[in-house]
């Protein structure tokens, strides 16, 4: 039998809960390293540098890809919460495709830029 | 109680969307050929534009994190909904209280 999981809206709900929990976890992290800037630009500086590694930029990518998934899918929700279904079937499925293909155009926006 | 949070976590991702979109624009046009401090400092000190814009998004931003991770912990880490609405407030204060100093720290506002 086919898990009553195993659809395109589950994954959007999955991809959505687990960028914003991925987010909402780095922010700190983030507002952290900027208010460096208050005091200690040099150790900003440093940062930065430290964030020019190979690594650190594949998270900075995975990053921007989960903040555009999590917009993309959000506003999919939002749109199906308040917004009229033209039929009962309207879910709008495929706006889950156009966030993906959206947010790897970000993704690969963001990777050319810094190659 | 429930209501309440559903309804601002709605409105605050209304108010984000735009924010974000920009924030999305703004990250790839800065990324490219590498980041320096002075260079965004540069770019936000002093900004008319980019205080009041960073700080509307950190409000925004410290109303529905917290939220999300409420809903999470309840239904995922199992945690009761005192628990999680105490733990969230708390990391919610602590994202808005980092997120201003952010950004008065960017925008030059304390130098």
């Amino acid at each position: 039998m086919k898990s009553p999981r195993n659809h395109r809206a589950y994954w959007a709900f999955l991809g959505h809960r687990l960028s914003g929990l991925a987010l909402g976890v780095f922010l700190p992290a983030h507002f952290y390293v900027l208010g460096l800037a208050l005091e200690q630009q040099a150790r900003m500086d440093a940062f930065l540098k430290f964030a020019d590694m190979g690594a650190v930029k594949f998270g900075e990518w995975g990053l921007v890809l989960l903040l555009s998934i999590h917009m993309c899918f959000g506003l999919r929700l939002l749109a199906l919460e308040l917004l009229p279904w033209s039929t009962t079937r309207d879910a709008r499925l495929s706006w889950i495709s156009w966030g993906g293909v959206l947010s790897l155009c970000v993704g690969v926006i963001f990777a050319l830029g810094v190659i | 109680m429930e209501q309440r949070l559903f309804a601002l976590q709605r409105l605050s991702a209304m108010v984000m969307a735009p924010f974000v979109l920009v924030h999305l624009g703004i990250i790839l046009y800065a990324v490219r050929g590498g980041l320096t401090a002075a260079e965004i400092l540069a770019r936000t000190q002093g900004s008319l534009f980019w205080i009041p814009f960073y700080s509307l998004f950190v409000i925004s931003v410290a109303v529905h994190v917290p939220i999300g991770l409420r809903n999470i912990l309840i239904e995922w880490a199992r945690l009761s909904r005192g628990a999680a609405s105490v733990c969230c407030f708390l990391f919610g204060l602590l994202l808005l209280s980092m997120g201003l100093r952010a950004v008065a720290a960017v925008g030059g506002l304390l130098s």
